[in-house]
């Protein structure tokens, strides 16, 4: 068995309910949002809480190799909203 | 017992700083503000859950790449949240009424490069 330090099991429960309620509300205002600028942000922000997300996973579940899945997203999900936003200005102006 | 108390703290921050967004999103009234909200929080709530993980697996590569992605996190956030906020200027979004200055509405012929050559 691994010798980590072993974190109470609450705590990563509660912390993954937090993301979770957290990528909801996100996705709320993705599918409300009046604007596409809003749903732009929304993407951005469900992007960086499903990094949250990975990184309390591996967390919680002693995994080293889910850190790649944040290092990951981190790298695409910049390309994305730059593209969104390049894409609404070559578009619309 | 020390590192189980930080980790610990380190995780239910990270969450709740990236729930605080949320809420800020949900809750702001114009893209500017929920812009704002959901671009630096999650930023602070990704280093705490770096620190985290890098406390707990204690490893050179898990230190690596927490540095790695805090530092790339720490560089693009602010330029993805500049380039969505100024495509929506451009697009004349609607601000807040309780807005209280905009400065980008005197330079908009250097905010739109491309307004000389079409016009």
């Amino acid at each position: 068995m691994n010798s980590y330090a072993l974190i109470p099991e609450w705590v990563s429960i509660s912390t993954l309910a937090m993301l979770a309620l957290a990528i909801l509300l996100a996705m709320f205002r993705l599918m409300k949002g009046p604007t596409l600028p809003d749903r732009i942000v929304a993407l951005d922000l469900i992007a960086a809480l499903c990094m949250c997300f990975a990184i309390a996973y591996a967390i919680s579940s002693s995994e080293v190799r889910y850190l790649d899945i944040a290092a990951i997203v981190a790298l695409v999900a910049f390309i994305g909203t730059v593209a969104y936003a390049t894409y609404l200005k070559k578009k619309y102006l | 017992m020390i590192s189980m108390i930080l980790i610990s703290a380190f995780m239910l921050g990270g969450g709740l700083f990236s729930l605080l967004a949320a809420v800020g999103v949900i809750r702001f009234p114009d893209v500017y503000t929920r812009m704002h909200a959901a671009t630096k929080a999650p930023a602070f709530g990704i280093l705490l859950l770096q620190t985290a993980a890098a406390l707990y697996f204690a490893s050179l590569y898990a230190i690596a790449i927490s540095l790695m992605v805090v530092v790339f996190i720490f560089l693009t956030a602010p330029v993805a949240s500049h380039s969505i906020s100024r495509v929506a200027h451009l697009l004349n979004i609607p601000k807040w009424s309780g807005m209280v200055m905009d400065e980008m509405d005197d330079d908009l012929d250097i905010a739109d490069p491309q307004k000389d050559a079409k016009t």
